[in-house]
């Protein structure tokens, strides 16, 4: 919890990962792929406040004593969200596997919900795997990354008619939330691999699932922006946006902000902080005391009290089921529902 | 370097500026992607390409490779262009298939289905919808009401680079562009916008604008962090 002015903010840190991109743990022949992609993830570190910023070293693979600290201790999350990123073609053990993340939620009872995933290349004995995890973990929630390696194909699509097999049995096992995040590649290559448009006819065809677009899209928060004013089950996921322009590009964070509080609204937005990519500290604190910084943005939805407890805890305790403490909840009238597509109202110039 | 390299090379950095980030509408040498470029005394182009990250997508990168060799083989006091993207997980895909002048098909052998010029015309389409904001947002700025901005054509709208680069994309697509075309068309099909659907309108053109700029300063921040380029043009933040 963190606790600001006399108000209490109930925090659920719906997007982080503990991961062991380690040189002991890159798979000989793909070192070069394991190398690049935790250097890209550091890069982005670097749009973070310099004092927090990590060695590589330590970047590659923080220790669970470091994870508790940060994001428990000095980084007031009440419930974190383990999302599960495998990378197994270029990480011997796997990135950030469910198995790993679920060991540690085990030793920390109550701090963690452990996110699953799947991939519908992995076919028949994948969908085995998913029924065994959600048996042994409990998985409310998915993770999806669209851009994921795996035997000489560069990714896929959530329309993808194996894709819509799992999702039907990802309902089908209880499973409420689906992660999806999106990547640089897909099958075949000449298209965007960051189109968000597979999302939209999954949160058409599944209305009892709920999708939340990780990175709300980026670099396509326009096509997401349009998708999620008609799709009332897909959420904005904020990791990277807070992280990655808060306090680097402050000016494009208002107007980012801006368009999903207009587009999206505040009932559907849920804080992540990418840990270890971000320490949540900075990244809490921030929002708490964050308002448009002139009036230049005086044509965007207001933020006040009841916005940032939402996005900060409110909205991912409802899709998770979570308890919220009563000094942390808001007062009914405050609570709002999240918005169904016709709440989106458009305004003139 | 005998002075007619040196003055090719100049010539080169101007053709380079011709290229953009397919994805960011931006040409590659502002971006600071450009690392270096030399022109041998017999005339060999050599320009050397970074990216924000290992992982950029390979299609904007191989756009960017392809259209860099063209722009630098066509300009005078060059006899053969080599461009080489560095640091690319796809760079030897990349550098090889646009050096054979192999198509994107081709280098990605079972990979793509299609060459790029579909999914460019899509960036270029985004590029008008972001030009709208840039050209209107002062117009609305100075009292122009709805009613007004529907029924301005491309020629009475005050000049600006942003409304020349929004007329050289739309005729880029195929769409009007001309003196007496309307400023407020429909990117897809080239229509007019009618005075009901211009709120809606110029918010798509604001979320896309943002979307695109937001992408772009982050780009920039990459790849200050991965190679502090010398020369590149920083952004407001």
């Amino acid at each position: 919890m963190y606790e600001k002015d006399g108000e209490k903010y109930f925090v659920v840190d719906s997007h982080m990962h503990h991961w062991d991109a380690s040189p002991e743990n890159w798979v000989a022949g793909a070192e070069q792929y394991a190398k690049g992609w935790i250097e890209c993830f550091h890069a982005y570190q670097s749009l973070a406040p310099a004092e927090t910023h990590w060695t590589i070293e330590h970047f590659q693979k923080a220790s669970e004593e470091d994870l508790m600290k940060n994001v428990f201790e000095d980084g007031y999350v009440d419930v974190a969200i383990f999302q599960s990123t495998y990378l197994k073609e270029w990480y011997t053990t796997g990135f950030n596997t469910t198995e790993r993340n679920a060991a540690l939620a085990e030793k920390h009872p109550g701090k963690f919900i452990v996110n699953g995933r799947w991939d519908p290349r992995e076919g028949d004995a994948g969908m085995k795997q998913l029924e065994a995890d959600v048996e042994r973990y409990g998985l409310k929630g998915v993770k999806m990354y669209t851009a994921e390696w795996r035997q000489g194909s560069r990714g896929w699509t959530l329309k993808d008619p194996e894709a819509y097999r799992f999702l039907e049995k990802s309902q089908e096992l209880g499973i409420k939330n689906v992660h999806v995040h999106k990547g640089p590649t897909i099958w075949p290559l000449d298209k965007d691999a960051f189109d968000v448009s597979d999302i939209d006819h999954a949160a058409t065809d599944f209305p009892n699932l709920n999708f939340i677009v990780e990175h709300v899209g980026l670099p396509r928060i326009e096509d997401f922006c349009f998708m999620a004013t008609q799709e009332p089950n897909v959420y904005a996921g904020l990791s990277v946006v807070i992280g990655g322009l808060m306090h680097a590009r402050p000016k494009f964070f208002a107007k980012v902000m801006g368009e999903l509080l207009f587009w999206v609204g505040e009932d559907k937005m849920t804080f992540g902080s990418d840990y270890s990519i971000w320490e949540p500290k900075w990244q809490i604190e921030g929002l708490v005391d964050w308002d448009y910084p002139s009036d230049e943005f005086s044509d965007y939805p207001r933020v006040n009290v009841a916005t940032k407890k939402k996005i900060l805890g409110l909205n991912a305790a409802k899709l998770y089921g979570i308890e919220v403490p009563a000094e942390c909840q808001l007062p009914a009238e405050d609570a709002g529902e999240p918005a169904a597509q016709d709440d989106a109202v458009l305004v003139g110039p | 370097m005998r002075p007619a390299a040196t003055a090719a090379a100049s010539r080169v950095l101007v053709a380079l500026d011709s290229v953009r980030d397919p994805e960011l509408d931006e040409s590659i040498t502002s971006l600071g992607f450009v690392a270096s470029c030399t022109v041998s005394d017999d005339g060999v182009a050599q320009v050397r390409l970074q990216l924000p990250t290992y992982f950029c997508a390979p299609n904007f990168a191989f756009l960017m490779v392809a259209d860099a060799y063209d722009a630098v083989s066509a300009v005078s006091g060059v006899s053969r262009a080599e461009i080489v993207l560095e640091d690319h997980f796809a760079s030897t895909e990349i550098n090889g298939g646009v050096a054979a002048r192999a198509g994107f098909v081709q280098s990605f052998d079972g990979e793509a289905v299609d060459e790029l010029e579909g999914l460019r015309a899509d960036f270029v389409r985004k590029a008008v919808w972001a030009g709208t904001d840039r050209v209107c947002r002062p117009l609305i700025a100075a009292g122009r009401t709805g009613e007004e901005l529907v029924g301005l054509t491309l020629g009475e709208v005050p000049a600006s680079g942003d409304l020349d680069r929004l007329r050289s994309r739309r005729a880029e697509l195929g769409l009007p562009a001309g003196d007496s075309d309307p400023l407020l068309i429909d990117p897809s099909s080239g229509t007019a916008v009618e005075t009901d659907d211009l709120p809606l309108h110029l918010r798509k053109a604001r979320v896309t604008r943002v979307s695109v700029e937001a992408n772009s300063s982050i780009c920039r921040g990459l790849l200050q962090e991965r190679y502090r380029p010398v020369g590149a043009q920083g952004d407001s933040r």
